[in-house]
């Protein structure tokens, strides 16, 4: 039972602090995508839009040959780690939150820019104020992001090698407990990822909405 | 937008009609165990046994646990395994029969060049594991309750000794090519079948530090699920599978396998002998 609560914990651990690490690259990443005017912006946003969808298992296996001991960054001995793990997870959400936040930036009305700048306020008071206008959206990306990485399996197990223990997370204990014939504890497991999930979401969707009503 | 969604679902409906049109009644579902697969061995075997007999073979490479369990409940034709004492379960309770000796291949203690527990130097089986124990030295297991596992855990009772729960002891609750690239970084030992080991030794920095032990045989048979208990599988097919298998000519493939690549063959063929003759009491 307690093999299971670690388990449990260690799987949001790292989920959360890879979302966490994910928001903060992604946020100002976006917001810089959606307001910018530049040349090759829309080659950026294909391959941010094309990194929303990156297989987990690819991001597992290119982290995975950096991180080995004959991989370029081998001597900092992160593999089968759960700071290798986070690594993975966050290449895996920091596109989505990155697509979504420009996503939520570019819907917003054009004029709504000008118009604060015309009233005098300074360019981070203005992204400041375009990000509370889109925080129904942007709450959504945040959920998008976490929901990629709580759930994926392919990343987890290439880098972070299910070491009991150690680096076993909700996911990867599922595909053990599967190739055990364990069906039953798979399915426990399972059904206790999902209530997590979904708790979580619950929970930001409750943000969320109170936000909508103000 | 109608003439796009309509456009959509027909196209959905054609992938879809054209990756399960292959599924014919000449379709064969091999469950077998992930050492197979890893060695390569199936690779080379099966195209063999579709050219010869027409079978086409849906491979399902799990852990001997999962391959059982997926036997029991009718789900498999045909399993390629090497848990004896799980085999044996298996048919006294009726889910197989027809089960086959085919060939075997061994277990090896593999482990960093280095020996920090000096396995190189111990003169029997039950000493290798003692000399892991008291050095505390990493240990890489399967922890997936599969042959090798099974296998593993017998080692460790054998020598009096229960290393779960410490430190050292690492259970990866994966394959035998991943718990290899896990020993490998870890710099820990493992107990790994010759063949997977074999054929990952260019990737991995490990050496082989104790072997030769009638005890490390690894033993595989081939059991037809029972058409009595489930009767919708491929009878016809196993049969051809479990002869083809057996025959001259797949076991001519068996002992040839590898010997190109390894300079040594990674499986001894075994059809129509019996477990004594292995060396097993």
């Amino acid at each position: 039972m307690t093999e299971i609560f670690n388990i449990t914990l260690l799987s949001l651990q790292v989920s959360a602090v890879a979302t966490i690490i994910s928001l903060t690259i992604g946020l100002p990443f976006g917001t810089w995508l959606a307001l910018g005017n530049f040349r090759g912006r829309s080659f950026i946003l294909s391959i941010i839009n094309t990194g929303m969808a990156l297989p987990p298992v690819v991001v597992g296996l290119v982290v995975a040959i950096m991180l080995w001991r004959s991989g370029p960054l081998g001597n900092l001995r992160l593999i089968y780690t759960p700071v290798a793990i986070i690594i993975a997870q966050t290449v895996i959400a920091a596109p989505v939150v990155t697509g979504l936040t420009a996503a939520a930036l570019e819907a917003l009305d054009p004029r709504l820019q000008q118009q604060l700048l015309g009233l005098g306020a300074s360019r981070p008071q203005m992204i400041w104020y375009l990000w509370r206008e889109a925080r129904l959206p942007l709450l959504a990306a945040l959920m998008a992001g976490f929901g990629s990485v709580i759930s994926e399996v392919g990343a987890s197990m290439m880098v972070g090698g299910n070491i009991r223990g150690q680096t076993r997370v909700l996911t990867t204990a599922i595909v053990l407990e599967t190739s055990k014939g364990e069906f039953g504890q798979a399915l426990a497991l399972s059904a206790l990822l999902l209530v997590l999930t979904y708790l979580i979401n619950l929970a930001l969707t409750w943000i969320q909405q109170k936000g909508a009503r103000r | 937008m109608k003439k796009i969604l309509s456009c959509l679902f027909t196209a959905s409906i054609l992938l879809v009609s054209c990756s399960f049109g292959q599924s014919q009644t000449s379709d064969l579902l091999l469950v077998s165990t992930t050492s197979t697969q890893d060695s390569g061995l199936l690779d080379v075997l099966l195209p063999a046994f579709t050219g010869r007999t027409g079978y086409y073979v849906q491979l399902i490479a799990v852990g001997s646990g999962q391959a059982l369990k997926i036997g029991e409940q009718g789900n498999a034709d045909v399993i390629l395994l090497h848990s004896p004492a799980a085999e044996e379960d298996f048919i006294a309770q009726g889910f197989g029969i027809d089960r086959r000796l085919v060939m075997h291949n061994d277990f090896v203690v593999v482990g960093p060049p280095s020996d920090p527990a000096a396995l190189r130097s111990q003169p029997e089986l039950d000493s290798v594991f003692k000399a892991i124990f008291s050095s505390a030295s990493t240990f890489v297991s399967r922890g997936d309750d599969s042959g090798t596992h099974v296998k593993e855990l017998a080692l460790w009772k054998n020598a009096g000794l229960n290393p779960a729960g410490e430190a050292w002891y690492l259970e990866t609750g994966q394959g035998q090519g991943a718990t290899l690239s896990i020993a490998s970084e870890k710099g820990g030992y493992a107990l790994t079948d010759r063949g997977t080991f074999l054929a990952y030794k260019t990737n991995v920095n490990l050496e082989i530090l104790f072997e030769g032990d009638p005890f490390l045989l690894n033993i595989y048979h081939v059991i037809t699920v029972n058409p009595d208990k489930f009767p919708n599988i491929n009878l016809e097919g196993a049969k051809a599978f479990t002869d083809f298998i057996t025959s001259p000519e797949g076991q001519e493939i068996i002992a040839q396998f590898g010997v190109d690549k390894y300079g040594q063959p990674l499986f001894f063929a075994d059809a129509g002998k019996t477990e004594t003759e292995l060396g097993l009491p």
